[in-house]
């Protein structure tokens, strides 16, 4: 019995030795390809090190949701630029890509025959044309579609659409609107515990009240009530066209609005064909014993199918999420200033440091994927199967 | 973007690259015995680097890369031309992609020091201008108060027009693209008010556009834009080279060397033209080449005033003036080198 547990403890040594040796061997190998590196960048004269990261940018970006000045800015503000305007067009993104993709998902299932080929048809096409070609339309289509400067179309709202950019209207709040912001919080969460306390009292008694109307009349009215009464604090920076451009308000760039158009639509393509998966993959019988119990179609998607339908569809769901992500980086075909076309295009090439600045937007890149896929496990984990 | 896995194999190259590839002294000899010379060019800029229909490259770099493969080769075909975009030329010189950029490229401080690369020559003295539609009835590039403007990303340009709006207090709505292509294609869509890139250039893109003649160029330079052809650092006879290539076609020039005439010039008694095409010295032996050298640029390219005037001057569609460019007897300031 003892040579047995001897033998077993010197082959776990022997697994170790091994693991140890091989961290060794890769660990060695990237030590010597980063001295390797640098060796020869000193030996070619190129300039090395992350110095260049204080050093003034001097280039203009477009969209900048951060304040950014070309004269007083550094290279690592351009770069935290890039990275929100990545950030925002992936956020969008996903959520339109989302709201997209379920609604196409649930209509390729359709008893409806024209409604599901439609659906059918919609995934067919779009997965199967490369990205920046569907890209580029958007983009050609989006410019040449809208009007000049001169003939900007007036939107309800006192918005403005050229093919500069959309222009809405900015808020600009004056001194009473903190009061709103006040009577807001506490209308919701005086609308949360009505809605909390009602539903308690209909699964104790049964009793339906009609709460409904009052909790919407505390959410939105109490704000409105607020409002009138500290005097309509809220002037509002309506956008005019000016000798060259639109003065005033807030501007979404046409390159924006091409990409979240191009990566929502081509996203939601596999996002449909995902969702169908996950719904295919509930058991037959879950339908079957739901009509049984009288409840109709709509009812037994939202509580019968879908959710069990959301562990399925999860894993492949977060892959077509850091996809979309990464795809964002073809921003740089249509010069929407996002992390690539920023970082790793304009810094990359004033710099002339390719090594360092294409090392640091892959490790960017890697965060965020992962973080991505670390919020999803969460979630999937959160709705997992309570095994026995 | 488009070569962006193109660019990283070749930073992994230079991490994983062994210490023999920077020692440049071996250029030369790389060029020989590989038989054909590899040329950085624009491959979108007409007049200066672009294929023509036919697919036969012409331009005012593309002649230097051709006369430099006619000094090695007696051959000015012997030149494979490597498309590069502003994003990318610099890292495919760096990584031996290519053997020289002639690639309307600015030589500044920073990118002499910092690069390890080299510049040999100025071949084009130009300098940054704007182009506007007529109709927007602008005269000068100090009314274009919070316009838009169309640039190429990571190019003196960009910073230029950042300077330049902020010195005279002017906003600015600069629109960036990884190619000038897209960013006149935007321009010419109406995205952005102005277009703005080296003055040639401007006159180059006028001629693609949608039509030219609705398109005014501003009289404001608004830069120095020396164009220069690159090299690496660490090989200084490669660097000669390219230098005077340079030199021999600003010394032809000024000499009456042209290529018609060459013939009967082998036969002159001016003591200048003998050095230059190797009738006298050693000149091209000291360089790696042959004596007659110079002979060969000329034969392939003929002297610096017609390869000026056959890509961008009167003979070519920009019809741009020599102006700066004139030599240092006319007023400008290209200045031969003597031959000695």
């Amino acid at each position: 019995m003892s040579e047995h547990a001897h033998w077993r403890g010197a082959r776990r040594i022997g697994d170790i030795a091994v693991q140890a040796a091989l961290v060794a061997v890769v660990g060695g190998m990237a030590y010597a390809a980063v001295v390797n590196a640098a060796q020869n960048l000193a030996h070619a004269n190129i300039a090395t090190g992350f110095g260049f990261w204080n050093n003034t940018a001097g280039f203009d970006i477009s969209q900048t949701l951060i304040p950014y000045s070309s004269s007083t800015s550094s290279f690592g503000r351009a770069f935290w630029v890039g990275l929100l305007n990545t950030l925002l067009v992936s956020g969008a993104g996903i959520v339109l890509a989302t709201v997209l993709g379920f609604t196409i998902g649930i209509a390729r299932l359709s008893s409806n025959w024209l409604v599901a080929h439609l659906a059918g048809g919609y995934v067919e096409l779009i997965r199967n044309v490369p990205l920046l070609l569907q890209l580029l339309f958007w983009y050609n289509a989006v410019l040449k579609s809208l009007p000049e400067l001169r003939s900007s179309l007036a939107l309800p709202g006192g918005a403005l659409l050229n093919n500069r950019g959309l222009f809405i209207p900015r808020a600009e709040f004056a001194a009473g609107f903190e009061f709103v912001v006040a009577a807001t919080l506490a209308g919701i969460v005086a609308g949360v515990v009505l809605w909390l306390w009602a539903k308690r009292r209909r699964q104790r008694t049964g009793a339906r009240s009609r709460m409904r109307w009052w909790i919407v009349a505390l959410v939105v009215g109490l704000p409105l009530l607020a409002f009138v009464l500290a005097g309509f604090p809220l002037a509002l920076n309506v956008p005019h066209v000016g000798r060259f451009n639109v003065t005033g308000g807030v501007e979404i760039l046409p390159e924006f609005a091409a990409l979240l158009l191009a990566l929502s639509a081509y996203t939601a393509a596999f996002i449909a064909e995902v969702l169908r998966a996950g719904l295919l993959a509930v058991p037959r019988g879950q339908v079957e014993a739901a009509q049984a119990l009288g409840l109709r179609g709509a009812t037994i998607l939202r509580r019968i199918v879908v959710p069990q339908a959301m562990r399925v569809i999860v894993p492949p769901l977060t892959s077509q999420y850091l996809n979309l992500i990464k795809n964002s980086s073809l921003a740089v075909a249509i010069g929407y200033p996002d992390l690539v076309q920023v970082f790793a295009g304009s810094v990359l090439n004033i710099t002339g440091q390719a090594v360092e600045v294409i090392a640091i937007t892959m490790a960017v890149y890697l965060v965020i994927s992962l973080f991505t896929s670390l919020l999803m496990n969460f979630y999937a984990h959160a709705t997992a199967f309570a095994e026995r | 973007m488009k070569r962006g896995a193109t660019t990283f194999a070749i930073a992994l190259t230079l991490v994983f690259g062994s210490q023999a590839a920077w020692s440049q002294s071996q250029t030369l000899k790389a060029v020989k015995d590989r038989g054909e010379l590899q040329c950085g060019a624009n491959g979108q800029l007409a007049g200066f680097g672009m294929p023509d229909p036919q697919g036969n490259w012409t331009g005012f770099d593309v002649d230097y890369c051709r006369a430099i493969a006619a000094a090695i080769f007696n051959d000015p075909t012997k030149v494979k031309f490597v498309p590069l975009t502003a994003a990318n030329r610099f890292t495919a010189l760096q990584s031996g992609e290519v053997d020289i950029l002639a690639r309307n490229t600015t030589w500044t401080m920073s990118r002499d020091t910092t690069l390890g690369i080299d510049f040999a020559a100025v071949t084009y003295y130009d300098g940054q201008g704007f182009m506007v539609r007529k109709a927007l009835k602008v005269s000068s590039a100090l009314e274009l108060n919070d316009a838009s403007v169309c640039v190429q990303q990571g190019t003196t340009t960009e910073l230029n027009l950042a300077d330049y709006f902020r010195a005279n207090h002017m906003s600015l709505k600069s629109v960036t693209f990884a190619t000038a292509d897209e960013a006149v294609k935007a321009y010419d869509a109406g995205r952005c008010d102005a277009y703005t890139t080296d003055s040639s250039g401007l006159y180059g893109e006028r001629v693609l556009l949608s039509d030219p003649t609705a398109n005014l160029v501003l009289p404001e330079i608004i830069s120095k834009e020396p164009l220069s052809l690159a090299v690496r650092q660490g090989d200084d006879t490669w660097e000669d080279i390219a230098r005077w290539t340079h030199q021999a076609l600003l010394d032809a020039e000024e000499l009456g060397v042209s290529k018609a005439n060459i013939g009967d010039q082998l036969n002159s008694a001016n003591p200048e033209i003998r050095r230059l095409l190797g009738v006298e010295g050693q000149f091209g032996e000291s360089l790696g080449l042959t004596s007659d050298w110079a002979v060969r640029i000329i034969k392939a390219a003929g002297n610096y005033g017609e390869v000026f005037e056959r890509n961008v001057g009167q003979g070519s569609p920009l019809k741009i003036a020599r102006g700066l460019n004139a030599l240092w007897t006319k007023g400008g300031l290209q200045y031969g080198l003597p031959v000695r």
